[in-house]
């Protein structure tokens, strides 16, 4: 795996027990000796540690002016980012000419500038559309900083031991706080559906501060399989497979983070790459809907397998896009994009497995109920 | 015991032959989550799909190691697919085949071929 990136935790994942793949250019560990189920299980009941330091740290800095940068970004992203309070971070995304969505991120507010956190995969990319889109902000890519992810019930009372402040943070809360690991960017969010905090440390300190957290009791390492399996319970999308250059937000079901003024009638109206067609697609709908599955049975539908209204014959309707075993649900769950007019909860499709129709049917997300402290 | 390249291990009961996946190939493939067995009565060649397993990480057939008719079928693994993880090689069999040709067994590996093979 010479060709691969590491992140600063790699020995220590070795160290662990993890089994290291190639991921987004990177070597990382995609379980543990636990093994995905156990790892899924113990963050939904204690806590689990992530290293996601494959992902790209961004400070967008425009002359000391939070809302100056917001503006800019705008630009780019349809979301109210000039809205946004200060100290809190909010879910967004780029989007392309075509109304696609280029890349999924969060943004923070911190005071002076905006912190902003994307895909790996996307990252190069990413910084490039923002140099050329902000104009005269300055974007830093931060390779100093590690990132972990602290996710699960017990992530607390785990981190407010090393952070006191930690535990007075609410759902997106941001901040920077000083600690024996030198200062740590955190965030109270993650990607697993329950409470936690995602932390960015100096890449000296990171693993000092991973080896602290996974001293508690209640923390154990988490890889890439059971991170997959806990945003999928978790409703939540995975760029690449269930939202991409060619889904819009409006088909992806996203609107919800297109705030109202942004909107058609919003002060601050449109003005991101594709707007024409997705604030169309807000008042007329769109064709496709991003929609949850649960097939019957016990066996998952994965990515890719297409979709039916009927047992037997009959255009294909939609496909998956991410499908697995739900540990928690104990069942399998999919989701994937279907006709609108199908994308009702309880409408039965079926999905071409091994070339034999299954049933499914369309369900709420997120499979398992978020657990965040708001 | 006799081994397949295809890390299925063989064992011969009387005049049948009861089939399973190695404790290497289930540590390979990771928590299982699903098993799909053949139904009793199926005439099976060398090499057919008989059993579908899906685990957490992907979904794989094993295949028929012989000719043979599917005589028994281990259908608690239908709801306990974990088995597969925990006793690969004992109570977690997936069915059993009276083999229309027992000397097809002959070209499997042993045990010490089978533990020099997965090195």
């Amino acid at each position: 795996m010479s060709d691969l990136k590491t992140t600063p935790l790699r020995d220590l994942h070795v160290e662990l027990g993890g089994k290291m793949v190639p991921f987004a250019g990177y070597e990382m560990p995609v379980q543990y000796p636990l093994g995905v189920m156990k790892e899924h299980l113990h963050t939904r009941a204690k806590a689990g540690l992530f290293d996601v330091s494959h992902m790209g740290q961004v400070i967008v800095y425009a002359g000391g002016s939070y809302e100056a940068a917001a503006l800019a970004m705008e630009k780019l992203v349809p979301v109210n980012l000039a809205g946004l309070g200060k100290n809190r971070q909010r879910y967004g995304f780029f989007t392309n000419e075509q109304g696609g969505i280029m890349d999924d991120l969060m943004i923070a507010n911190r005071g002076d500038h905006m912190f902003v956190v994307v895909n790996a995969a996307c990252k190069e990319g990413d910084i490039a559309h923002m140099r050329e889109g902000l104009g005269d902000c300055s974007v830093d890519e931060i390779e100093d900083r590690a990132l972990l992810a602290l996710q699960g019930p017990a992530a607390e009372a785990v981190l407010s031991a090393i952070v006191p402040e930690a535990a007075e943070m609410k759902f997106m809360d941001v901040g920077m706080f000083g600690s024996d690991y030198d200062e740590l960017w955190i965030s109270r969010s993650g990607y697993t559906g329950e409470d936690g905090y995602e932390i960015s440390v100096s890449n000296e300190n990171a693993v000092a501060l991973a080896k602290a957290l996974l001293a508690h009791e209640d923390v154990e390492p988490i890889g890439l399989g059971a991170r997959d399996s806990l945003r999928l319970e978790g409703g939540l999308c995975l760029y690449g497979n269930d939202i991409d250059s060619t889904t819009s937000p409006v088909e992806a079901a996203l609107t919800w983070a297109v705030q109202k003024v942004r909107r058609r009638g919003g002060e601050r109206e449109g003005g991101f790459p594709g707007a024409d067609r997705i604030l169309d697609e807000f008042e007329n709908g769109a064709s496709r809907t991003r929609v949850g599955l649960r097939p019957e049975g016990r066996a998952p539908m994965r990515e890719g397998t297409p979709l039916y209204a009927a047992a037997e014959g009959g255009e294909q309707v939609g496909h998956v896009t991410s499908g697995a075993f739900g540990p928690t649900i104990e069942g399998p769950m999919s989701m994937g994009y279907v006709s609108s007019d199908l994308a009702a909860e309880g409408t039965q499709l079926f999905g071409e497995v091994r070339n034999k129709r299954q049933p499914v049917s369309v369900a709420t997300m997120p499979f398992t109920p978020a657990n965040f402290k708001r | 015991m006799k081994y397949t390249e295809e890390h299925e291990w063989l064992r011969v009961e009387d005049d049948v032959v009861v089939v399973g996946i190695t404790a290497h190939a289930s540590e390979q493939l990771g928590d299982v989550v699903f098993v799909e067995l053949p139904e009793v009565g199926t005439e099976v060649s060398k090499d057919d799909d008989a059993v579908v397993i899906e685990s957490v990480k992907a979904a794989s057939d094993i295949l028929a190691p012989i000719d043979g008719e599917i005589v028994e079928v281990n259908d608690v693994l239908a709801d306990e697919p974990g088995k597969v993880n925990e006793d690969p090689e004992g109570d977690a069999w997936f069915f059993k085949l009276k083999p229309s040709d027992p000397s097809q067994m002959d070209d499997y590996m042993d045990e010490a071929a089978y533990k020099k093979f997965i090195g």
